[in-house]
């Protein structure tokens, strides 16, 4: 059972990854390599915060949310320059300096050796302590990032969300400021992405800087399009798939040595096959 | 052929003595160019004349390098979302409808500016009772609708904060001729009902001057000619210009 409730906790913060990224990428055509970025800055913020400062889940995450946005509207000042496949480049590296900062940046982040000892949260006095609780946590984030991400692109701004998709000059021809949406939705998608980092960290217990390199980014990026682009329920649908996949694989019998390996090729993979039989993913209305 | 041929009425819209430079490219050299209230003026010329750039110059999308652009005789820097509240919309080339947004929706974002919902709500009738194909398919995905509808959808998405006046670039381009009549008689019908003035860069001469009341006629980014209809066509210009002959 506890196995099971593992597994829902992490594809509760994977989902609510993949909904974040998918308001980016999907819905603003935003081909960002950077989430996983973001999801750093939060689960940072909660490892610093609560094991070196003393503060609590709650205050440590908003702090991470307000950080995360910080760096999201520099990222998005830069990265909003440029289009397409630059955009890309752009958001790339971007998660190559963060993630350098996490490794180096050693009288902070502990740099290599990681952050242990990050204490489960509390909530009204009550420490969340089995995994139960953390699941209950994970899902009610899960839901609330659901509703925002719902009303969002069911918003008018989520329209010129589109918009800017389909064919940002033509937008601006009506009156619309496109530089300010892309840097307001990109610091939304951070925020979000820092929630899930800081409950990571705090499940986990332990962050170190390779759960945020660009491969995470990439693997984000990976179950928003298996999901569907411009799809939030593709998300929550593409974080399960790719929560469980290992753990099916596991069942195959490859020998330990080449398992992981035989991950990173499934998920590959379905990569390709996706963009060679079903380019907007499962339930996507857009394609990339 | 240059004289000024305009009637009484009010300038509304001005550009004079317009440089646009793309590079070492001076895609307008000088040009001046009026527009009254509720008239519908073409903007003619071979490829690379000028006239899509005119429509930009206006709008604030393209690099205006020295010149003026006026608004009721009074100098003004285009930005595009100031443009459009002063009254100015510009439906693009190639329609340019957002395809995966249903047709309401592509009005909504046309009505960007206007905000009051209530407002929206009573252009949107409004366009829909000029475009009654429009109508029937308000909540279909723009994408799925046909070359002529589309066409019809860019401008009614220009009308939608009733400009004073709308600047259309070759709105026939792509579609079949019965399509085009049929989107010439609209646009007759937009200036008629509404008193909108109309600037529109057509390469189709003949069904343009059926509708219009005056014509400048661009050459290697300049005002090569302007006049009424009957008056450009009985002077041999367009031949000259479109063809070459001495």
């Amino acid at each position: 059972m506890e196995y099971l409730i593992h597994l829902a906790v992490m594809s509760s913060i994977y989902a609510i990854l993949g909904m974040s990224l998918n308001l980016v990428v999907g819905y603003a055509g935003l081909l960002s390599v950077t989430h996983a970025a973001f999801y750093g800055v939060g689960a940072y913020a909660v490892g610093i915060l609560t094991v070196s400062r003393g503060y609590g889940f709650f205050e440590a995450t908003a702090i991470g949310m307000v950080c995360a946005a910080a760096a999201a509207w520099f990222i998005g000042i830069v990265s909003g320059k440029f289009k397409g496949d630059y955009y890309a480049l752009v958001s790339f590296g971007f998660n190559i300096i963060v993630f350098s900062i996490f490794l180096n940046v050693q009288s902070v982040t502990r740099g290599p050796l990681g952050i242990p000892g990050i204490p489960k949260p509390e909530l009204f006095g009550t420490a969340i302590r089995t995994n139960a609780q953390f699941l209950i946590l994970s899902i009610v984030f899960a839901l609330l990032t659901y509703a925002i991400s719902q009303w969002i692109v069911k918003s008018s701004f989520g329209r010129a969300l589109k918009g800017i998709r389909e064919d940002e000059d033509a937008l601006r021809v009506f009156g619309y400021d496109t530089a300010r949406y892309k840097r307001i939705i990109f610091m939304i998608a951070a925020m979000l992405a820092a929630v899930a980092g800081s409950l990571f960290a705090s499940y986990i217990s332990y962050i170190d800087p390779s759960t945020f390199s660009l491969n995470e980014s990439i693997f984000i990026l990976s179950l928003v399009i298996l999901g569907g682009l411009a799809n939030v329920n593709g998300s929550v649908f593409g974080a399960i798939v790719f929560i469980l996949l290992p753990e099916i694989l596991r069942f195959v019998g490859f020998p330990p040595d080449i398992a992981a390996q035989m991950r990173q090729v499934a998920y590959g993979a379905i990569l390709v096959l996706l963009m060679l039989y079903r380019p907007q993913g499962m339930f996507g209305e857009y394609k990339l | 052929m240059k004289s000024e041929i305009r009637n009484e009425k009010e300038i509304l819209l001005k550009l004079d003595d317009v440089h646009v430079h793309y590079g070492g490219v001076h895609a307008l050299d000088g040009a001046s160019v009026a527009i009254d209230e509720g008239e519908i003026v073409a903007l003619m010329g071979p490829n690379g004349a000028g006239k899509s750039t005119v429509l930009k110059a206006i709008f604030g999308i393209a690099p205006v390098h020295s010149g003026e652009v006026l608004w009721h005789e009074k100098r003004f820097k285009p930005v595009p979302h100031e443009v459009v509240a002063r009254g100015i919309a510009f439906v693009p080339q190639g329609r340019r409808v957002f395809k995966y947004l249903t047709v309401e929706e592509n009005l909504e974002i046309g009505g960007f500016i206007v905000g009051d919902k209530k407002e929206l709500a009573r252009r949107m009738a409004e366009v829909m009772e000029t475009f009654p194909a429009l109508k029937a398919k308000r909540r279909t995905k723009s994408g799925t609708l046909s070359g002529g509808q589309q066409q019809m959808l860019a401008i009614a998405r220009g009308l939608m904060v009733d400009p004073k006046v709308l600047l259309l670039d070759e709105p026939s381009l792509g579609l079949a001729p019965k399509i085009v009549k049929e989107v010439f008689e609209n646009i007759k019908e937009i200036n008629e009902r509404h008193g909108t003035a109309i600037v529109v860069v057509e390469h189709n001469i003949k069904s343009i001057l059926g509708i219009v009341d005056r014509a400048y006629v661009l050459a290697k980014g300049k005002v090569a000619a302007q006049g009424k209809p009957e008056e450009l066509l009985s002077s041999g210009v367009l031949e000259k210009i479109f063809l070459g002959e001495k």
